[in-house]
């Protein structure tokens, strides 16, 4: 099919050619998919971390929300983001609403729980490997939780890429906290819905081929990263 | 260095042993074990598998509540403070993703004496110096339980247990291994060893708990054990013979 | 040290980037006129002769008058002369002003199976398209060009719902993804005529009925009441209404051109 060699004949001449809108929404597409992911990794590896280690009435009952959280829908995440950061709505006075503030919102909320649900899952394996010796030296808490972390590092690597993959790919959400503002909050799902809404679906296939190859790109590092780590036996 | 000095030295011992005793599942298995562990030098701790010795010595470092019964600490209870003053060597060793040396640094870390020349002379001392920055879960079984050793010696422990340290390990290693626990047990750190190994609780051990079915079936100083044991269980398992 | 300079630069960005910048206005508006580029077009003129800027949320009619009944958006510039007015008599407007029109237009797969072709009776066009069961794709999402759609479709008399899922076919999305739906699957579809042009995907798809003046598509401009919904930035959205209406605002709508052709026409009284 001609549509695909056109396609990435396209994506590769949008690329050549540092396209200016091209790359402002490229830009805006990992920033805001970084920073969200960076707070949902703030808020996420902690969470994991004391579900995996703790044993309390109701653990297993979290964990399992969390679970049921990874398969949120994005425009149920999107439309309750919009109903809150609405002017009528509580949060309406912050102003958020279109912004990609309100984007990362809406992302954090997508993507906090695959970071709970994989983490906890990581770190528990490596809780029970660890928790005698641990046990034995007295460790305290906060540098157990460290030290699972720093030594499941590969590991959750993949469960950060998890989160980022979501991120980055997910239109639903951001497209109603967002609105798709030209220059404002334009990110590159929402410039493919764009074109593809516009009929331009040989252009919205070369934005898709872009997003691909970033995506390729991320996994790529991460896997070789986590190869040369397997070779030293740290995954 | 003489028995007085030593004993000056350990402020943990004897470790007193009263009516200790803890079921799992319902099934008994530690029945009201008496004991005193005093004098330093090594004890080791035998007997038939399915003893309890492995529970028992966990029960001594804490990391298993018994039932019933209590462990003592030259008369004092069991505790945090008490258990960072002793070390734990596991059959298995739990060893970091980190490098050798990034392993023996976590655990000085613990105990605020992370010196590099401490942790470099601790790493020669156990022949693991030219591995220092090599990956430590690339090491052989021999090399990771050297290293679990180091790790246990470098923050001085004034008791250091040991589970079944050198069961399937190369010869050289047991050797390294048994040499070190001979001298850091001359410099004044008392010693418990579980082992199924005659000749090492031969080689190593000054008194013997021998224990059968969860209770303890005699407590003797090593060289009448080996010739003339109490219990009947003992004679026959010495001799060789399985103990039902 | 460079993942903490990155991560700062992350964070300045985003959290001194507010969009809500003194001289700016949010437009709820429609996709028909987005997509057509008409603010591309208008909005640096605007920017040039008011000093605002303008951002535009371009979703359906109904999606748009929603979002401006919660107060988020300053000006709301949409295509159901109905609604408009019943916003404005609900009081989220103060006055509705005419902006400029254009026409509605049936279009459809050349091989015309309802033979509509050239018919400038748009009532009569659907009721063939009933009768012959062609298939016909409906916007179905409370939009501009839904709500013209189903007041055509009364007047035929044909219950078009009772065949919703056979030939009549409701996407529930905007014009772009309905005009695709209809290429796909050879439907006839009811479009507004910027849309049409501006779309890339037309496959052998012609206008096929047009000229009915019941086909009349009025845009008008309000701004959300700011006593009602003290966020907006009045001064702004009536500047940006203003020039609208004014000589070189409607002048800039009449020479907005797709492939040579006028798109919108100027009303403005």
């Amino acid at each position: 099919m001609s549509i695909y060699s056109d396609s990435f004949a396209a994506a590769f001449g949008l690329l050549a050619t540092a396209d200016s809108d091209l790359m402002e929404i490229l830009y805006l597409s990992i920033n805001v998919s970084l920073l969200s992911l960076a707070l949902s990794c703030s808020i996420g590896l902690p969470i994991g971390a004391i579900l995996a280690i703790r044993q309390f009435h109701g653990r297993d009952a979290l964990v399992g929300i969390f679970n049921a959280l990874m398969g949120l829908p994005p425009v149920v995440v999107g439309l309750l983001v919009y109903l809150h950061l609405s002017r009528s709505g509580p949060f309406g006075w912050l102003g958020l609403l279109y912004t990609p503030q309100a984007m990362v919102i809406a992302q954090m909320i997508l993507i906090t729980p695959i970071i709970i649900a994989l983490s906890c899952q990581v770190l528990e394996d490596m809780h029970e490997g660890y928790k005698d010796f641990f046990d034995s030296l007295v460790v305290p808490k906060l540098a157990a939780l460290v030290a699972y972390i720093v030594d499941a590092r590969y590991s959750l690597m993949t469960v950060v890429l998890a989160g980022f993959g979501r991120a980055v790919s997910e239109v639903g959400a951001v497209i109603i906290v967002g609105g798709n503002i030209d220059h404002l909050t334009r990110v590159m799902t929402t410039a493919i819905a764009l074109e593809t809404s516009k009929g331009e679906l040989e252009l919205a296939l070369a934005l898709g081929f872009v997003l691909l190859s970033i995506s390729l790109a991320v996994n790529f590092l991460a896997q070789w990263l986590k190869a040369s780590a397997k070779r030293r036996a740290y995954v | 260095m003489s028995d007085i000095a030593n004993l000056a030295l350990n402020c943990l011992l004897p470790i007193t042993v009263d009516s200790l005793s803890l079921a799992l599942n319902d099934r008994v298995v530690i029945d009201r074990i008496t004991c005193q562990i005093k004098g330093n030098g090594i004890t080791a701790i035998m007997g038939p598998n399915g003893a309890g010795k492995s529970l028992f010595l966990r029960c001594l470092h804490g990391l298993v509540k018994p039932d019933s019964g209590q462990v003592r600490f030259a008369g004092k209870p069991p505790s945090q403070a008490i258990r960072q003053r002793q070390s734990m060597v596991f059959q298995a060793p739990t060893i970091l993703r980190r490098t050798v040396l990034a392993n023996l640094l976590f655990v000085a870390r613990q105990r605020g004496v992370s010196n590099p020349q401490t942790s470099r002379d601790c790493l020669a001392q156990l022949r693991l110096d030219h591995l220092a920055e090599h990956p430590a879960r690339l090491l052989s079984g021999g090399e990771k339980q050297r290293l679990a050793l180091a790790r246990a010696l470098i923050i001085k422990p004034a008791i250091l247990f040991l589970d079944e340290p050198t069961s399937n390990l190369d010869p050289t290693s047991v050797e390294t291994i048994e040499t070190n626990l001979q001298m850091v047990s001359r410099q004044g750190t008392k010693i418990i060893l579980v082992t199924h190994d005659l000749g090492q609780a031969k080689r190593l051990a000054g008194d013997v708990l021998f224990l059968n079915h969860g209770s303890l079936s005699e407590h003797n100083p090593a060289t009448s054990f080996f010739k003339n044991p109490d219990s009947k269980a003992a004679k026959t398992y010495l001799a060789g013979n399985l103990v039902l | 040290m460079l993942k903490y300079k990155i991560f700062a630069i992350f964070c300045t960005t985003f959290l001194t980037g507010n969009a809500v910048a003194e001289n700016t206005i949010l437009v709820q508006s429609t996709t028909s006129t987005k997509n057509s580029g008409l603010y591309d077009h208008i909005l640096p003129l605007v920017k040039q002769e008011t000093g605002v800027t303008v951002y535009v949320v371009a979703v359906g009619t109904g999606a748009a008058i929603k979002n401006a009944m919660n107060c988020d958006g300053d000006v709301l510039l949409v295509h159901s002369r109905k609604l408009e007015d019943q916003f404005v008599a609900s009081g989220y407007s103060k006055k509705r002003y005419d902006v400029m029109y254009n026409d509605f237009i049936i279009v459809g797969p050349n091989d015309d199976p309802a033979g509509i072709a050239e018919m400038n009776d748009a009532v009569a066009a659907l009721k063939k398209i009933a009768v012959t069961e062609s298939r016909f794709t409906s916007r179905g999402d409370d939009s501009g060009t839904h709500g013209k759609e189903r007041s055509l479709w009364k007047r035929t008399g044909v219950n078009q719902d009772a065949s919703s899922g056979s030939w009549y076919l409701e996407t529930g999305s905007g014009m772009g993804a309905t005009l695709n739906t209809a290429v796909g699957t050879e439907a006839y579809t009811l479009s507004d005529r910027s849309s049409w042009e501006v779309h890339a995907n037309k496959s052998d798809f012609k206008v096929m009925v047009e000229g009915d003046k019941r086909l009349f598509n009025p845009y008008g401009v309000m701004l959300i009441d700011p006593v009602r919904c003290p966020s907006v930035n009045s001064n702004g959205g009536k500047a940006f209404i203003d020039w609208l209406i004014s000589k070189n605002g409607q002048q800039a709508i009449a020479r907005f051109k797709v492939a040579g052709k006028q798109m919108f026409f100027p009303n403005a009284q």
